[in-house]
């Protein structure tokens, strides 16, 4: 069973690398190749999640670009993840209209409910946590995104019943009864 | 059966005399002809006020108006309008400005009863992922216009003459930018020597509280491509790009479907409907980062780095993006730019004030009933866009200011309402116009808590290149939440104001220049409020939790719920008697307050 698991990974790992180096291929060779860099690294978040160090070097061989550059430019981006997310990565809008709206109190009960800081990830790595600055859905603030999905009109009793959805879902999808909530692939 | 069609015909005197008779009796026969009786009314009309263009023949759905109709037209009208279902553009009479056709549908609703759309034309009205949809609604028409018709200097006059103004904040003068882009790069000019231009959408929308941008390319993305295959005819660019947000894929899924629809209908690519201007766009995603809003920033983002600014000049229509003279406007520039084509820039500039032309889309939210995307004439006082466009303030609670312009502009106290909203009005009074954030604040609200809440973001968003802002903004901070936290001195107050005006004239790009104008803003229309933190340790509104105590009132009824809520174990007292909160305990965490059936606890 482990075996079988295992390989799976390596199969995975290796079809990612495929993908991102037939990127690479398709984009470094066009007029201002270099250019094309921090859409090569929106391709490796979505393939791995966050960029490891083992990633951007690999991104530095093939765009001939150091990792110095990369890494600099990997850290100026908030939106880039440096470390690997949690299963859901729960965003909490304090954009300004959130803000108004009582976001602060929303942060502090998903804080409470996860036990978790900004930035951390849950024991079970179930959910990461982190600030949105503005998701663009003021109207019908205050919004809390997990995942893809964005939830509206939050108050800090919703936010956590919807937090206890998604384990509902996590933990019936993993036995095999139901399918997550999650939308798309990571 | 009901019929499908409605065709009126004006039976005024002075259509009489221009025989509409024979017209009805033309027209009866083709229904007969076609086997159409049954599925078209036709009417009569009293007089429709147009007579110098009569006989007039109205068509419904569609508000089509055929003016100096004869019978002759009339089998042309019924085969092309009413069995292939497209209005005949020969005879139609297109008095009607584009913008008119929103009024048509939605003009009735008190929520639309104020605005104007120009730039929001066709939100909300087409299908932004069908580029027929576009088409129908004189899409692509300006570009037709513009590449027969025009060249690229009239263009620039065009866009002169209309008086836009960037959309994006700052207010220049699009045609003049046109034009400094559009001489640069020619043998006269000393700069540079290559041909080569770019044209640039910026479409990175990170104030927090705005979704202008995002709204205008999600409900129609060709308007914004039309104006910038414009824009790169004027100019004589080959390529243009969108750098949009990350954080908005449906507005990038939907400007993906819109480029390559545009590329197979002729309308991007090479050899534009059939004339010698190639172009085409590409799309760039930034990566959250607020700074990248700045020009320089964002030109520097596209090319792959960090996404720092750097002095102008050189600005960038002279040398932007890799070294070449570039165009950048906002979202809502681009997208007022067909209108100013089609509708003339002289009509254009009749809407609006004298120094501000046009309309402005706001995102508006916040403490208001209806909160969301309007679009109003400059000019529109900041009551009428808050009282009766959005609802006024819900629960009856009292306005305490509207904040425009994120974290760049300021907020504005009642006294203000009547400003009108354009450019210079509201500099004037201590805020800006920016790209269009309005979010509306109440009595709930701590001003001080705002100014905070600004200044945090910009801080945080600074991107460390110059000194002012990267350390002016943590300092700035650093007392603001000292005088939250009650241990503020009068001389913070003076200090901020010493810092913030010091910021604002040493910052090397416009987020250091304007990161201030939050805690300047509200000083000035708030001072009360900050003299009473620092001085009577209070908050008014109860949003600094330092400031805040919590006591038991005697309504308790001893239920032991709130004691067993306290994570301090700061509340005493035997069930079914009244408890005490010990303040030297208490951390203000609110636990109780929320956990309080009775209401027997009390912010003071």
């Amino acid at each position: 069973m482990e075996v079988v698991e295992k390989d799976k990974k390596q199969i995975r790992q290796a079809h990612c690398e495929q993908e991102l180096k037939e990127f690479i291929d398709s984009v470094k060779d066009m007029e201002h190749g270099d250019s094309y860099l921090i859409a090569v690294l929106h391709k490796a978040q979505g393939l791995y999640g966050y960029l490891s160090r083992e990633v951007m070097d690999t991104i530095a061989q093939q765009m001939q670009i150091p990792t110095a550059h990369i890494w600099g430019v990997a850290t100026f981006y908030h939106y880039f993840n440096l470390t690997p997310p949690g299963k859901y990565v729960v965003s909490v809008c304090l954009g300004t209209a959130c803000y108004v709206k009582g976001a602060p109190q929303i942060l502090d009960a998903v804080r409470n409910e996860l036990k978790i800081d900004l930035g951390g990830v849950t024991e079970d790595r179930l959910f990461s946590l982190q600030l949105a600055r503005c998701l663009g859905a003021c109207g019908i603030a205050p919004v809390v995104m997990i995942g893809d999905k964005i939830h509206g009109e939050m108050t800090p009793q919703k936010v956590v019943d919807v937090i206890n959805q998604y384990r509902k879902a996590d933990s019936a999808h993993s036995t095999g009864l139901a399918s997550s909530p999650r939308a798309t692939k990571k | 059966m009901s019929k499908e069609y409605i065709i009126t015909i004006c039976d005024g005197t002075g259509c009489i005399q221009k025989s509409n008779a024979a017209i009805r009796k033309a027209l009866e026969q083709q229904l007969k002809d076609h086997n159409l009786t049954n599925d078209v009314r036709v009417n009569l009309s009293g007089c429709l006020g147009m007579c110098d263009k009569g006989p007039i023949v109205v068509i419904n759905p569609g508000y089509t108006i055929y003016g100096n109709v004869t019978t002759n037209d009339i089998p042309e009208i019924v085969e092309e309008h009413i069995v292939k279902g497209k209005p005949l553009a020969r005879l139609a009479i297109q008095e009607d400005h584009l913008y008119n056709r929103f009024f048509r549908i939605f003009g009735d609703a008190k929520f639309f009863g104020k605005q104007m759309r120009i730039a929001l034309r066709n939100c909300g009205i087409i299908d932004p992922e069908n580029i027929d949809d576009y088409l129908s609604l004189r899409g692509y028409e300006a570009l037709a216009k513009v590449l027969t018709d025009m060249t690229p200097k009239q263009v620039i006059e065009e866009v002169k003459l209309s008086g836009l103004r960037g959309r994006g904040g700052a207010g220049f003068p699009t045609g003049v930018k046109w034009q400094v882009t559009a001489r640069a790069g020619s043998p006269n000019s000393p700069r540079s020597t290559s041909d080569e231009k770019y044209v640039i959408c910026n479409a990175d929308e990170g104030d927090p509280g705005a979704f202008m941008d995002r709204s205008a390319i999600e409900g129609d993305p060709h308007t914004v491509l039309e104006g910038m295959i414009i824009g790169g005819y004027a100019i004589g660019a080959k390529q243009g790009i969108v750098y949009i947000r990350a954080e908005y894929p449906l507005a990038v899924r939907r400007l993906e479907k819109a480029i390559s629809d545009a590329r197979e209908h002729g309308l991007l690519g090479k050899n534009i409907l059939g004339s010698d201007f190639s172009f085409d766009i590409d799309i760039r995603l930034g990566a959250g980062a607020f700074v990248c809003g700045e020009e320089t920033a964002l030109i520097r983002s596209i090319e792959g780095g960090r996404g720092m600014p750097r002095p102008r000049p050189p600005y960038p229509s002279v040398e932007g993006l890799f070294g070449k003279p570039t165009l950048i406007n906002n979202v809502e520039t681009w997208a007022n730019i067909p209108v100013i084509i089609l509708d003339s820039g002289k009509w254009f500039s009749t809407i609006g004030t004298e120094r501000s032309k046009g309309t402005k889309v706001f995102a508006l939210a916040g403490k208001v009933v209806n909160t969301g995307l309007i679009e109003v004439p400059m000019g529109t006082t900041l009551r009428e866009i808050i009282y009766d466009i959005g609802g006024g303030i819900p629960d009856n609670k009292e306005f305490k200011a509207v904040q425009t312009g994120g974290p760049s502009g300021g907020c504005l106290p009642a006294k203000y309402l009547d400003t009108p909203v354009d450019y210079e009005s509201l500099a004037k009074a201590g805020s800006i116009m920016g790209s269009g954030g309005m979010i509306v604040i109440d009595q709930d609200s701590c001003m001080v808590d705002i100014a905070r809440y600004f200044l945090e973001f910009t801080q945080n968003e600074s991107c460390g290149k110059c000194t002012p802002c990267r350390e002016g903004t943590k300092r700035m901070l650093d007392i603001l939440i000292k005088i939250a936290e009650g241990k503020g001195e009068m001389y913070d107050i003076e200090n901020l104001e010493r810092l913030g005006n010091m910021i604002k004239k040493a910052s090397l790009c416009g987020l250091g220049q304007s990161a201030p104008n939050p805690v300047l803003s509200t000083i000035l229309n708030f001072r009360e409020e900050y003299e009473e933190h620092v001085k009577d340790k209070k908050c008014r509104a109860g949003v600094c939790k330092k400031l805040l105590t919590y006591e038991i009132t005697d309504k308790c009824v001893g239920c032991d719920a709130c004691k067993k809520a306290c994570p301090v174990v700061a509340i005493t007292g035997t069930t079914k008697a009244k408890h005490v909160i010990d303040q030297n305990k208490c951390i203000k965490c609110g636990a109780c307050f929320s956990k309080c059936k009775f209401n027997a606890i009390i912010k003071k």
